[in-house]
This record gives C-alpha cells, structure tokens and sequence, in this order.
C-alpha cells in the first residue's frame, strides 16, 4: 500500500515536472526567437529588436552560460601574429579572458588536456613527468599580475588608440603551482643555473630563464581569472614568470630542462634583444619597466567642456606602483593621480584624475613611479640613452594626448624612426 | 514509514556533519591556543612548506626513452647536435624549394625575415651574417620550427644542408665547407661580439 502511494506520488511529480518543463522550453523557445531577431542600429551593428518596454514583457529565462551585452561590442585587433587588448572600452585592473591579448608564433594549438603531459628533466636528481591532473593535485596558488610584451609600442599617427600603441599588455588572476614546488619535487641539483622552457605549438617554442627567477616566483599555470586557460593563452598550462616579458612566458608548456648554461634559443637571440648605444644588442632583459597609459579620454572620443574623470593603468615588471603622475598642460605642471586599491605587485593599477577641461587647446600625459623609485621616461629619454638606433622591445615612453578645442583627442605622435 | 527512516538518516547525517565540525572548531581553537606561533589568519603562504612531505609524488619518474622523444635543444657548445652532415650545394637546392616562398630566392627580399645580408648591411634587417650570435641556433630553430607550414619535417641531413647554405650565403663559410656536428659549435658569428646582458635592475637611472 505504502509502495503504491510513493508510486503514485512519484508519477505525479513526474507529471508536474514534464509539464513545467514543456512551459519553460516554450517560454525559452519563444523568447530565443525574440533574441534572434537582430536590427541594424545607427552604427550599424547587429542589437536585439528592443520591446517599447522591458517592464511589460518576461525577459530571457536562466541560461548555461553569460553572454555579453548584445550592445556591446569591445574586440581585439588582430594581426598575423598578435591580436590587441581594446584597453580603452575596459573598465578596472582586470581583462576579460576573452579580451586577453594574444602573441604567438606558431598559431594556437588544440591539446587534449587529457594527453597533456609536463617533462621536467635535466640537472635534477628526478626526472619526471607530470599529467595536468597531477599538476593540480599540488598546492595551488593564485595571483593577480599583468603580462605584457616586450614588443608593445606603436606611434606613427595622430589616429591611434591605446589598443594600436600598446594593446599587449593585459592582467588575469592565474591560478596554479609554483615552480620551486615542482623543482622541490624534483631535486634540483645544484650546480643547475638556467632552466630551457619548450612549448608544444608548431614553434617548439623556447626560451632559457635564470634559474632564481624558478624559485622567486615562477608558476605553472592552469587558470586564468576563475576557470581553465584560454587556448589563447596556453591551454592546458603555460609557464607564467610575474613581471617578465610575456615571451618568457612560455604557453602550452610541454617540457623544462634544466642545466649550467642558457640555451640561446631564436627568440632569445635573434628576436627579443634590443640594439642601445655603441652597436651593442642588449640581451637577456627580463625585466619589464614601469609604464603608464591614459585610456580616457583617447582617440576617437570627443570630450565636453567641463569636468573629466581621466582614466589609466599604471604597471612596472619590479614591483608595485607608487606614484602615477598626470600633466593637463603638456608636461609644465604634474599632480599625483588618485591610485585605484589593491595596488597589486607587478600588476596593472588603475588610475584616475579629476580636472575641469576649460575647452583650450592642450595635451595631457602619464608618468608611473615604481616601489624602486623608477620613473617612466620620455621618448626622448629613451632615445638619448639607447641611441637613435635603438631596437623596438622594451620602450614603455609616457604618451600624450592633444585635446583640440571641439574636443577631438588625438595621440601627440613623436618622431621615433 | 519511509518517510520517517529517510528523516531518520538524514538525521543522523546531520549529526554526525555536527560532530565533525565542532571537532574541527575544537582542534583549531587548541592549535592556535597550544602555539602562538601559528598563523591566525588562514592566509596562504606559499613559501611555507613546513608541513609538506618529502615528496608529494603526483608526478611519475621519467624514462630516457620518454625524455629523448621530446629532448630536442641544441646547445650553444654543441651539445644536442645530432650525427650527421650538410653541404652547401644540397642546401641551396632545399632552400629553393621549402624556404625561398617566404624568405625570398636570395634570402633578402622576404617577404618573411630576410636571412641574409652581411655586417654593415645598410637594410637594417636583423640577418643571420649581421645579428645571429650563435650558429648552433639555425639549426635548432631551422630543426623545431621550419618550414612554417610543415613544422618538424626535415630530416637531420635536410638541417644541416640548410645551416650550411645559410652560412655560406651570409659569407660565413665558404662553398666548399661542409657542416656537422663538430665543426658547427665552432663557427664564430660576426654578431656575437656585440651581445651583453641586460644590467639595469631599477631604481631611478633610464638605460
């Protein structure tokens, strides 16, 4: 008798459930067709048909995954090898995973994670090898640091956004091993100085990283700002060495060796080193320099009259910001801009200036301070110390903009070449 | 009845999840109250590995055979270069055919990185005769990552056939110098000489 009731009680929440699913499938069916149906807008952009009035029409029901507003649309710009972060439609220290600039050199490969397998061989006392399962069994951690490439500055025309002068820099917080765990796993012999770190793309990329830096505070990373890597960025691990420049960050890290010497791979020869003064090529700079950005108001935004929230990021590969400086008046007076907290190591600070645009005409700029007491230099610095043959990696100039008198903001261009 | 059986064991979970936790209360209050030491707050400290073991054992120990499949480096003494040998002639057959579409048919004109042009060249190419400091690089990159739309298909003989004419037309070697195993460690590049490492470490000095 009792077995019976549950039955039948069973069956009717059956019931109960079928029905409401068949409703929802039929609400969801109906508002997918109302999602679907696309305009032009003004600009000439696919949006949503808009009802006259949200309030009188049940919006989309819950879905599996979050997409972004169909009214919004910020892009990477891509080249044949790189594709920029938009920082000028961001908004805080974080890049969306999605908007993450991309640097490859051999495209992005498809890994089973499943076949993923970590070679870490060489002067060690254990060669082994680590399945990406292993590799998240061990003590996690997670971090918040910019990564940027050392090749990130473009000039040349007054139209260019923060996006075309130096879109590849952007900030995640990563999550995965530290590198001393695994090198303590492995007993690193001591006479090991360099360790080679090799990707699995078609570029077997590789690079040789000074030892120290394993131990300070290198990662193997599998998570990027809450779930796995991006392909783009290394899918299923990559090594991540905070503050250095992004190539040293080797994606889709397949296996690390280590030894007495550097390798002197390709990338660490005949690219990534920079020619200074005096014919010499400088070699082996790890290290990224403090630099800032304003990414409001840039080109193409046309400003009022008026008060103005200035708007940048401020980031040094030695430490933390300090100081961020802005000028209104091309670099005659500079006052302390307000820093965003947490003020992060190694990580991209936002940073905010109010001022009251009285409509001339004039140019604002940035300068970072890093915690060593660097400060961001001109290009004019730059070239006076590095000779005007300097190489393209590692300029981090400060950048101005030119508000015209309609509000028109243009990038001040300065000879370069 | 079955009603009350699955309260019951539901209760009983519930229970004994109580337990559990009051035990974890328990213990942590007499850790932190035992030494004054610990931590209160549960920041992680990564570098803190005193309760670590010896040894997690989550990776597995590799075997030659699996460390030679992927052991592919060369380095700058030599060291990696795999037996054989190349000569001049072969490689500027091979370079015609898998390499002069991107790198032009005299290894100047592109439209991808031009691979030749001497010290002084006045095109301000980054060439292997003007930038390259090591020569056991060509063949290490020639081997992992060329020809760009067939990654990996050269065979050892096809690379050095390569370096040599690469060499040879950055007017490093001449035509009749075949190269191997032991003689390319040796090859002195004309840019090696102005290589030096990045000394700048911060603080207020540009460089």
């Amino acid at each position: 008798m009792i077995m019976q009731q549950e039955n039948e009680n069973h069956i009717n929440t059956n019931k109960l459930f079928s029905k409401k699913i068949k409703r929802r499938s039929l609400l969801g069916g109906a508002v997918a067709a109302a999602t679907i149906a696309l305009v032009r807008s003004a600009t000439g952009q696919s949006v949503p048909a808009l009802v006259p009035d949200p309030t009188k029409v049940p919006g989309r029901p819950p879905g599996t995954i979050g997409t972004r507003s169909a009214f919004e649309h910020p892009v990477k710009l891509p080249s044949d090898t790189s594709a920029r972060t938009p920082l000028q439609d961001l908004y805080g220290m974080i890049t969306p995973s999605d908007l993450h600039f991309e640097r490859h050199h051999g495209g992005v490969p498809v890994i089973d994670p499943h076949k993923y397998e970590l070679l870490i061989h060489g002067t060690v006392d254990k060669p082994s090898i680590f399945s990406l399962e292993g590799l998240k069994r061990f003590p996690s951690v997670s971090r918040i640091a910019f990564l940027e490439c050392s090749g990130n500055f473009r000039t040349g025309k007054e139209t260019m956004t923060p996006q075309e002068i130096c879109g590849l820099t952007s900030q995640s917080e990563w999550t995965g091993v530290m590198l001393s765990t695994l090198f303590r796993e492995i007993n690193v012999k001591p006479k090991a100085s360099w360790f080679l770190a090799e990707g699995s793309d078609a570029a077997v990329m590789t690079r040789s990283i000074p030892l120290r830096k394993g131990w300070d505070d290198a990662m193997i990373v599998y998570a990027q700002n809450g779930e796995a890597l991006r392909p783009e960025q290394g899918y299923p691990a990559r090594l991540f060495l905070p503050g250095w420049e992004g190539n040293t960050n080797v994606k889709w890290i397949r296996r690390i060796e280590l030894s007495d010497h550097p390798y002197m791979t390709r990338e660490e020869t005949s690219k990534y080193t920079e020619q200074i003064k005096d014919g010499k090529i400088r070699q082996f700079s790890f290290d990224m320099d403090a630099r800032s950005i304003i990414t409001f108001p840039t080109y193409p935004v046309q400003v009022q009259k008026g008060w103005i929230e200035m708007r940048g990021l401020a980031w040094s590969g030695r430490g933390k910001i300090i100081k961020v400086e802005v000028s209104t008046d091309a670099g005659k007076n500079w006052l302390p801009a307000a820093l965003q907290g947490p003020v992060l190591d190694k990580a991209h600070t936002r940073f905010r200036h109010l001022w009251n645009w009285a409509g001339n005409e004039t140019e604002i700029m940035s300068r970072a301070i890093d915690e060593t007491g660097y400060v961001q230099p001109t290009l004019k610095q730059l070239i006076n110390v590095r000779g005007t043959e300097m190489g393209g990696y590692h300029l981090n100039p400060v950048t101005g903009w030119i508000i015209k008198r309609d509000g028109d903001v243009l990038l001040k261009v300065e000879k370069f070449k | 009845m079955c009603l009350i059986e699955k309260t019951k064991n539901d209760f009983i979970f519930y229970k004994s999840s109580f337990n559990l936790f009051c035990l974890i209360v328990v213990l942590s209050i007499a850790s932190c109250k035992g030494d004054n030491k610990s931590p209160r707050s549960l920041v992680y400290q990564p570098n803190d590995t005193s309760n670590w073991p010896a040894s997690f054992g989550f990776g597995r120990i590799a075997t030659a055979t699996e460390i030679g499949r992927l052991d592919i480096d060369i380095s700058p003494d030599g060291r990696g270069l795999p037996a054989g040998s190349g000569t001049v002639g072969s490689g500027s057959i091979i370079y015609q055919i898998k390499c002069a579409f991107c790198h032009g048919s005299t290894g100047k004109e592109g439209p991808f990185n031009p691979l030749v042009g001497v010290m002084g060249d006045t095109t301000k190419a980054k060439t292997i005769g003007n930038y390259w400091p090591y020569s056991t690089t060509i063949f290490d990159y020639i081997r992992r990552a060329m020809p760009y739309n067939m990654p990996g298909s050269l065979t050892n003989g096809e690379v050095y056939d390569l370096t040599a004419y690469l060499l040879y037309k950055n007017q490093i070697i001449d035509s009749a110098t075949g190269i191997n195993s032991l003689n390319l460690p040796g090859i002195k590049m004309p840019a090696q000489k102005f290589f030096v490492n990045d000394d700048r470490h911060g603080g207020p000095e540009v460089r």
